[in-house]
């Protein structure tokens, strides 16, 4: 085996783009890699940084796939830094004193935040801004405080004063030079942003340089600006650009830049032969990259030449950028200053309306070189490309920035050339689209996932969308959406069917728009819409052949075909008396008996010809059906609450109660699951569920699209600060929408991914009522909650529904059950545990 | 003689068109007796050879490719009610009963255990 020993120190945003880069090229198992990582968790998401500022979730942020190093047998050192590097040796020691060996050598360190020399940038409550350990602090610093400041007002500087803003300091922004984002944008541009920053609360001082930091009087700090100018402050963060972390590279005697950063050339090789450097600690063409899409770019180029392709090279990569500060859009592109000889500049500003922008046109008129935009970079996408691709323009250079009369020249994806890179992060052209959607890919998130095309900053992701469609066009394609072979339509199709035409049967659906007997996938699924048009009960004559046995028996088949029962808890709040019902019936059937992640308790091992006796002892203590079984409301989870906790800041039980008991029985395309919390502090979990409330000073806070499971998301904030009333109506409108627009079996978390026009335009809809539909779904929802009923109680009082209930037409009981005692309950035997049982019998 | 071999398990009443029924067989075997809406009957094992549970009577009815066909309720395979053939997995076919009405009593063709 010529097993080459790969060794890469640094595992961040590159590193592990490199990781892959290489993994996806060794087929052979190659390479034994090992990475050193001196942070103590592996690779996270650096650019989505601030997100941690909201939820916390370091995990989130992970861009380590599960299972990763172990499929590809690599070894992950973290918390381990590498001290020195021979290479005469070719060794790496590490501050644990291990001599690594290796063949090939990989820098990709980063940088580091660079701290002006001033006086007292050591003193305590003085921070930076890389890491989730410099969060951490920052989070921590922030008890206490009152008053925070950033050193510097570049793209950085401004999301860290975001983050201060959002920890509810009074967040002041001091910047040396004389404008904020001084690269990216002009005075103008510059103007304008600091305008919109002060409006939202944050006090900007340009043109300002520290130069000292004291003791304060009023706080912590005071920093000293020269001229008897002074700002106080409880916590300061510098974020003033970034430098090369070249320590070791320099150490073992690498070639560096007069001003740091370890020279590369376009192979991404260092001075040695033996060792790459790639992302912000290289200097390729004497330049530092700063940004992660060129970082990526020079990660796939060093693990291609590793691998041998001689070919691949890294050639310096497109600065441009787009991205929202503070709420405020800001994009720049190419040359954003005009620096081009007889480059042009017009330009549009409407102060009012907080927008600039800015074309810079080539001196012949017809070719874009960049651009600046700030308050509305909706066009970036398109000016993006004519720039890049370095197209003539389709009209008048004050056409691409003015708001004409009529609609801007819209560039179509059709327009792109093959060529036309579409996702600069991940370096996909649009002939790489079209490939995947060739090869089958029908779906942006399967266009995503095979070409990683919009994964990273997302910017990139209407054009993504109008590349799919285009194409799809263009090769004919009508993505088939039907159910199944009985029905040529969609599940919003049938819905939509169903509500017109006022049907009530599936024979009547299947005799008018079907054809054939229908199938296990067609019958449930109309079973659901029909449930939630009409709300009927799903065991009546006529919609009992549809279920799906958990609905058929309203309870949950397990693996032995018995099924487990769950009472609805609204808001997990329990009596002592109630629960003790529970553990008597439970004991009284034997029912194995565990905790639902829903707050409520699940009693598992109930044959179906048990389940009304179980039923009608929990009835009449009080209890109701849960839906456990059903495609529908599940729970409203909830933490206690101002009724007890110290914290709680709203009645979160009292409101979760609500919303349970509003929307118990409501069946949807998929189950819906809630959670209301009492504070910001989210004890409920509440942005994990498809419908997530948490509680403000003011009211509520709603969260929408949320997910476990699987692939978790987290809810979107929805709207904020609403009263009882208009959560409740806004709760209706999107659940009904939902019910309406989603496909089958696609919980929330999907059909949001899959909505055009995204959280903006489900915004629209339900709060601004824009398509006009807030009366008829307000009404839907109203005929939902006035016909519930509790379907078990309906069925004890109905013999003809409670005949269903046994296993055999012609006998009592079901004698091949077999089961196995373990911590004191029992389960199903597996198979290998069955055989020596009945042997015995 | 094959007469003697038919027994009866219910009325055609007692099974809901367009659902199935168990039914228990001597020597511990279980049929799944199925109505469809257009009032055939179907029995076959009600053993799902996938999850080993007994469970095929309580599974959806439907057509696929023209053929007639319950679902598992458990890992959604199909069988065709006609010659038990599993539609997922070649070698997977459940025995299939002969099933007739006779003055309102649904009989089904049992053989002898072997």
């Amino acid at each position: 085996m010529n097993e080459q020993k790969v060794l890469l120190i640094g595992h961040g945003m590159v590193g592990q783009r490199f990781l892959e880069a290489l993994t996806a090229r060794d087929t052979g198992r190659r390479y034994r890699i090992t990475v050193l990582g001196e942070e103590p968790r592996p690779a996270y998401d650096r650019v989505g940084l601030t997100r941690y500022f909201a939820d916390r979730d370091a995990a989130a942020l992970s861009l380590l796939p599960d299972g990763f190093l172990e499929e590809h047998g690599i070894e992950l050192k973290l918390g381990t830094r590498a001290e020195h590097i021979d290479r005469q040796a070719r060794t790496v020691r590490t501050d644990s004193g291990e001599t690594l060996h290796y063949d090939k050598l990989v820098l990709a360190t980063g940088s580091y935040p660079f701290v002006p020399p001033i006086d007292g940038n050591d003193r305590d409550h003085c921070f930076v801004y890389r890491t989730i350990e410099d969060l951490d602090a920052i989070i921590a610093g922030g008890e206490g405080a009152r008053v925070g400041a950033v050193v510097g007002g570049g793209l950085l500087g401004l999301e860290a004063a975001k983050a201060l803003h959002d920890l509810g300091l009074e967040t002041h922004v001091v910047e040396f030079a004389p404008r904020l984002m001084a690269v990216q944008v002009d005075d103008a541009g510059g103007g304008l942003l600091r305008d919109k920053i002060q409006d939202l609360g944050v006090t900007v001082h340009t043109g300002t340089g520290t130069r000292a930091i004291v003791d304060g009087q009023d706080h912590r700090h005071r920093m000293d600006f020269g001229d008897d100018r002074h700002l106080e402050t409880d916590l300061i963060v510098f974020s003033a650009g970034i430098r090369p972390q070249d320590t070791l590279a320099r150490e073992c005697g690498l070639s560096l830049g007069e001003r740091g950063g370890v020279m590369i050339d376009d192979h991404c090789l260092t001075s040695d032969p033996d060792i790459y450097a790639i992302g912000e600690v290289a200097l390729w063409d004497n330049r530092v990259f700063g940004l992660v899409a060129p970082g990526y770019q020079m990660a796939e180029a060093a693990a291609a030449h590793l691998d041998g392709d001689r070919e691949a090279a890294f050639r310096g990569a497109d600065m441009s950028t787009k991205l929202k500060l503070m709420g405020v859009d800001v994009a720049s592109i190419g040359d954003a200053h005009g620096a081009t000889p007889g480059a042009r500049s017009t330009v549009f500003m409407d102060q009012a309306a907080g927008v600039y922008k800015k074309a810079v046109v080539s001196e012949c008129g017809k070719k874009l070189l960049g651009a600046v935009l700030v308050g509305d970079a909706a066009d970036y996408g398109t000016l993006l490309q004519l720039c890049l691709n370095d197209m003539d323009l389709p009209g008048d250079a004050a056409a691409l920035v003015a708001p004409a009369a009529g609609e801007a020249p819209a560039l179509g994806a059709d327009a792109l050339p093959d060529t036309a890179q579409i996702c600069s992060c991940n370096n996909v052209s649009k002939g790489d689209l079209c490939a995947a959607i060739d090869a089958g890919c029908h779906s942006v998130g399967e266009l995503k996932a095979e070409t990683r095309a919009s994964a990273t900053c997302g910017g990139c992701a209407a054009l993504v969308k109008q590349v799919l469609d285009t194409e799809l066009e263009k090769r004919g394609v009508a993505v088939n959406n039907h159910v199944c072979e009985h029905f040529a339509h969609s599940r919003q199709e049938l819905y939509h069917l169903v509500r017109v035409d006022g049907i009530r049967t599936f024979e009547e659906l299947l005799a008018r728009h079907g054809s054939g007997h229908g199938c296990d996938v067609c019958k449930p699924t109309v079973a659901s819409i029909l449930a939630s048009c009409w709300n009927e009960h799903v065991l009546d004559p006529a919609l009992a052949g549809l279920q799906d046995t958990n609905d058929y028996f309203m309870a949950n088949m397990q693996r032995d075909g018995t099924y487990s029962v769950v009472p609805r808890v609204p808001g997990g709040e329990i009596t002592p008396d109630k629960l003790i019902v529970i553990g008597e019936v439970a004991r009284k059937y034997d029912l194995y008996t565990k905790i639902t992640g829903g707050q409520r308790v699940d009693l598992f091992g109930a044959r179906v010809d048990q389940l009304p006796a179980i039923w009608r002892e929990l009835i009449d203590a009080g209890f109701e059906s849960g839906h456990a079984y059903g495609k529908a409301m599940r729970t409203v989870k909830s933490c206690v609450g101002s009724t007890w906790c110290r914290y709680g800041v709203q009645d979160s039980v009292a409101m979760s109660i609500r919303l349970e008991e509003r929307y118990r029985g409501l069946r949807g395309p998929h189950k819906i699951k809630m959670a209301v919390s009492g504070c910001t502090r989210e004890c409920a979990e509440a942005q994990s569920k498809d419908v997530g409330v948490i509680a403000t000073e003011k009211g509520w806070n709603l969260y929408v699209c949320g997910n476990g499971g699987m692939r978790p998301r987290h809810a979107e904030l929805f709207a904020a600060d609403l009263d009882d009333d208009q959560l409740i109506r806004a709760i209706d409108r999107f659940l009904m929408f939902y019910i309406r627009t989603a496909d089958r079996l696609q919980r929330t978390a999907a059909w949001r991914e899959n909505l055009e026009g995204g959280l903006d335009y489900l915004k629209a809809v339900i709060l601004e009522d824009s398509l006009g539909l807030g009366e008829e779904l307000d009404a839907q929802m109203a005929h939902i909650v006035e016909t519930y009923q509790c379907e078990w109680r309906a069925t004890l009082a109905d013999p003809e529904k409670l005949k269903r209930f046994r296993h055999f037409v012609n006998d009592e009981g079901d004698d091949d059950l077999v089961y196995v005692r373990e911590r004191e309950q029992r389960r199903p035997a597996y198979p290998h545990e069955r055989i020596p049982v009945l042997e015995d019998a | 003689m094959m007469n003697e071999q038919w027994r009866a398990v219910c009325r055609l009443d007692d099974i809901e068109p367009e659902t199935g029924v168990g039914v228990r067989l001597p020597d511990h075997r279980q049929a799944a007796l199925f109505r469809t809406r257009d009032d055939r009957l179907f029995a076959l094992d009600n053993h799902d050879p996938f999850s080993h549970a007994n469970v095929l009577a309580r599974g959806l009815l439907g057509s696929l490719q023209g053929r007639r066909v319950v679902a598992s309720p458990i890992y959604k395979q199909h069988f065709c009610l006609d010659t038990g053939q599993c539609l997922e997995d070649e070698g997977v076919r459940l025995s299939v009963y002969p099933v007739r009405v006779s003055q309102g009593q649904v009989e089904l063709l049992v053989e002898p255990s072997p």
